[in-house]
């Protein structure tokens, strides 16, 4: 369990009470039939209950609960993991956060406003495709033109591309990264839809062919952008593993319910020594995210100098124990447990899919040891 | 009374930070702490007699048993006190001899002790002048504490023990132990058991130093004779020897972090296995052996990091929800379970960068043979201080509630429950 205030609590409840009434359970696989995974009016809602002013400053226009938004926005994830709630959270909260921070006055009254208020959505065009899809490579050119710059490159997978307002993309200049904020649609970049394993979360690929952006679309510094993307970065991440908290939580919560009261041989399955290690197991995997993912939520709030070993510390523990956890609660529920019908998957899709994006397990290990050596190289 | 109003955390630990610059010496490592490097029984007795000093200069200076009560010669503050001189001690020489002796020993004696026995036997404990051991596991079985075979029979104002304890680490250096005795065999096994101190180097107690397979000599096996003590040893009421070892357990759970009797650096647990075979400290030998690009390399001392940041956290987080009453004590099982797989997760992360060197290597090549030796003891993580499957015992049905396991030996009186053919 996280530690909230009573603040906190009040405003974490409140999200939930929302999900439960607006999604649940039985009705996510209707989604699997919308084209954006959600609805719109349900998205325009959620905003007015805070859920993408939290990482932006009251003077740009939002406002935390705690005057420690991460952590605020990573309580509103833990509840989307919770419900297996569909929606732009990421994309949007990373979108705002950054216009909050580097925007000019025209970008936050324009696209940041709609962001706040849920008119618009976000998407981070962030990842590329092999050979440099790992973690933090940005080949995307950005070329200075007369009256702006040429992207040209392909952005994959972006999460929430297809019904984004607006993008925010990563490329790579003379000077070092850059980001820009496209509008999504006619006369942007090429979208298109990919599979996916997330029922309830829609992926796309965007084609830059030498597309003309305007100056104005550059967010901050041409070419000043590589702290700023190691921070969003970090942020996301945050927000993915709190959300695979949820999930996990859900999964573990169920499948103990279901051990107690499922019968075998005359005695409940969870009263079986083998069965119960494997549940102290889980319940170990779990507090152990909790705890790491609340000092990477911390970390990301005060921007503190170890802020990105704590944040793959906890992407790579909770990205490779979450799918370990629910795929154990699958196993504990034999044959049902790999139906359609059990909401099961539904999680299991959830913490598989944050799992695998924004860096693998096994790439914020990579990372932490790189951070490691520079340090040691350092003192 | 003489009633003091109690130092600030913040004026504390200022004070600290200058005594510490003033009197205390600086740790060769530059980190402080605790060691667990091999000594030979000499250098080991001189480690000692140093560790003895380092805690007598806690003590003149103020620093000693931050939380213990100033009648027992402590200082009478708070955890929060001993957190923030946690939080300035590294970097310094520090006694490693606070566990077991500090905790859990001291602890139950503050906790269980009458008023003439803290203050008897707690000043020397904060002075450095007493080493304390646990005589807990039998060789009958290790995790059966409630099974103890060792008897303490009442002789007037004395009690009569006889029996075997083992496991005792350094046993052979050590002052006293506590002791768990059977006191009653004719009622059911958890209440027929009682607690003592008992003097190490007595008439009728034996010592055996037991050899482990990596040559280590620190564990002992004990044999009691006809060893006569005065009732004034006995902790607790006769035959109630079971609710002061809960409390116990519960405080060697705290060893792993959290203790408010124990002086560690922040963040550094009080016990370290290993710490100088870790996988992150052989990333310079990999280095130097030109192996350090590879990717598997560097994934799997990133896994050791993460390890490392995530337990620090677990700590933190189970400590901090036992403190508030968010959840009971139990929930210690939870770190005891992680130190024990992390530092199987290391071991075997070690043994497996190490390659080929693990079992065969030059005198160049000594840091990558030392983990196959580590490999081989790697188990230990997970049978010293109560095994991992106690524990998940103790997640499973403490924690998230699941059926108890079902007992033969609760209800009937303990001379009737089935026990092994021989102790072995």
């Amino acid at each position: 369990m996280f530690t909230r205030s009573e603040d906190q609590q009040l405003f974490e409840s409140t999200t939930s009470r929302f999900l439960e009434a607006e999604c649940p359970l039985d009705a996510l696989r209707d989604t699997a039939e919308r084209p954006a995974g959600y609805d719109r009016e349900f998205w325009r809602r959620g905003a007015e209950l805070g859920w993408t002013s939290l990482v932006v400053p009251a003077d740009a226009g939002g406002g935390s609960i705690s005057e420690e938004g991460v952590k605020d926005l990573a309580l509103v994830a833990y509840q989307f993991g919770l419900h297996a709630a569909p929606g732009p959270l990421l994309g949007s909260n990373v979108l705002a956060a950054a216009l909050a921070r580097w925007g000019t006055t025209e970008q936050q009254a324009g696209p940041l406003s709609e962001l706040l208020s849920g008119r618009a959505t976000g998407a981070w065009a962030l990842a590329e495709v092999a050979p440099h899809d790992a973690l933090g490579l940005v080949q995307m050119r950005a070329t200075e033109s007369a009256d702006g710059f040429e992207l040209h490159g392909v952005k994959s997978p972006v999460e929430g591309g297809l019904d984004a307002t607006y993008v925010l993309v990563t490329a790579r200049g003379d000077q070092g990264l850059t980001q820009f904020v496209v509008p999504n649609g006619p006369g942007g970049p090429r979208v298109a839809p990919l599979h996916s394993l997330d029922m309830t979360k829609r992926f796309a690929r965007f084609e830059f062919d030498r597309l003309h952006v305007p100056r104005s679309s550059v967010l901050g510094h041409a070419g000043g952008a590589d702290a700023a993307v190691g921070w969003l970065t970090d942020l996301a991440v945050t927000v993915q593993v709190a959300e695979m908290c949820g999930a996990m939580r859900w999964a573990l919560d169920t499948t103990v319910e279901w051990a107690l009261n499922r019968y075998s041989f005359g005695r409940p399955l969870g009263s079986y020594q083998e069965i119960k290690h494997r549940f102290a197991d889980m319940k170990l995997w779990l507090e152990a995210s909790y705890a790491i993912t609340t000092q990477a939520a911390d970390a990301v709030d005060r921007d503190l100098p170890n802020r990105s070993e704590l944040v793959s510390a906890a992407k790579f523990y909770v990205g490779r124990y979450g799918p370990e956890l629910v795929q154990d609660c699958v196993q504990m529920h034999g044959g049902i447990g790999v139906t359609y019908d059990h909401h099961l998957h539904l999680f299991l899709r959830r913490v598989v899919t944050n799992a695998a994006l924004l860096g693998t397990p096994n790439q914020h290990a990579a990372r932490l040891t790189e951070m490691f050596a520079a340090r040691q190289v350092a003192s | 009374m003489n009633e003091r109003a109690v130092e600030s955390v913040e004026d504390f630990a200022a004070r600290a930070r200058s005594w510490l610059a003033q009197h205390m010496p600086r740790a060769a490592d530059g980190v402080g702490g605790f060691k667990g490097a091999r000594r030979d029984d000499d250098e080991e007795l001189a480690h000692l007699e140093h560790c003895r000093q380092l805690q007598r200069l806690l003590f003149d200076g103020g620093f000693a048993g931050i939380c213990v009560p100033r009648a027992y010669g402590g200082q009478g503050l708070t955890p929060a006190h001993q957190a923030a001189l946690n939080s300035e001690v590294r970097g310094y020489e520090l006694p490693d001899t606070q566990v077991p002796t500090m905790t859990p020993c001291m602890s139950v004696i503050l906790e269980f002790g009458t008023e003439e026995q803290k203050a008897l036997h707690v000043p020397p404990i904060l002075k450095g002048e007493a080493f304390w051991m646990q005589f807990l596991s039998e060789p009958s079985g290790g995790s059966d504490l409630a099974g103890a075979l060792t008897t303490a029979v009442r002789d007037g104002d004395e009690w009569v023990l006889n029996g075997s304890k083992i496991w005792t680490t350094g046993a052979w250096w050590a002052d006293w132990a506590l002791c768990l005795a059977r006191t009653n065999w004719d009622v059911p096994k958890h209440r027929g058991l009682s607690v003592f101190m008992v003097q190490i180097r007595q008439p009728g107690i034996e010592l055996h130093r037991i050899e482990m397979l990596n040559g280590s000599r620190e564990f002992c096996q004990e044999f009691l004779t006809d060893v006569r003590i005065p009732d004034s040893l006995r902790i607790g009421p006769v035959d109630e020897g079971w609710t002061v070892v809960g409390r116990w357990m519960y405080h060697e759970r705290t060893v792993a972090g959290g203790s408010p009797y124990v002086t560690a650096p922040a963040g550094q647990p009080a016990v370290q296995l290993d710490t100088t075979g870790g996988p992150p400290a052989l990333l310079p030998v990999l280095q130097g052996l030109g192996r350090a690009e590879d990717t598997r390399v560097r994934e799997q001392i990133g896994e050791s990091l993460a390890l490392g940041l995530v337990g620090d956290a677990l700590t933190a987080h189970v400590a901090e929800q036992i403190r508030t009453g968010a959840a009971t004590d139990q929930w210690a099982a939870l770190i005891r379970l992680w130190h024990g797989v992390a530092a199987v997760r290391n071991s075997t992360i070690a043994f497996e960068l190490a390659g080929a060197n693990a079992v065969a290597w030059s005198d160049e090549e000594r840091r990558l043979g030392q983990t196959g030796v580590r490999f081989l003891m790697r188990q230990a993580s997970c049978i010293a201080g109560g095994t991992t499957e106690m524990a998940r015992n103790a997640i499973s049905e403490r924690v998230l509630g699941l059926p108890r396991e079902r007992r033969v030996d609760v209800d009937v009186p303990f001379r009737d429950v089935p026990r092994s053919s021989s102790p072995h």
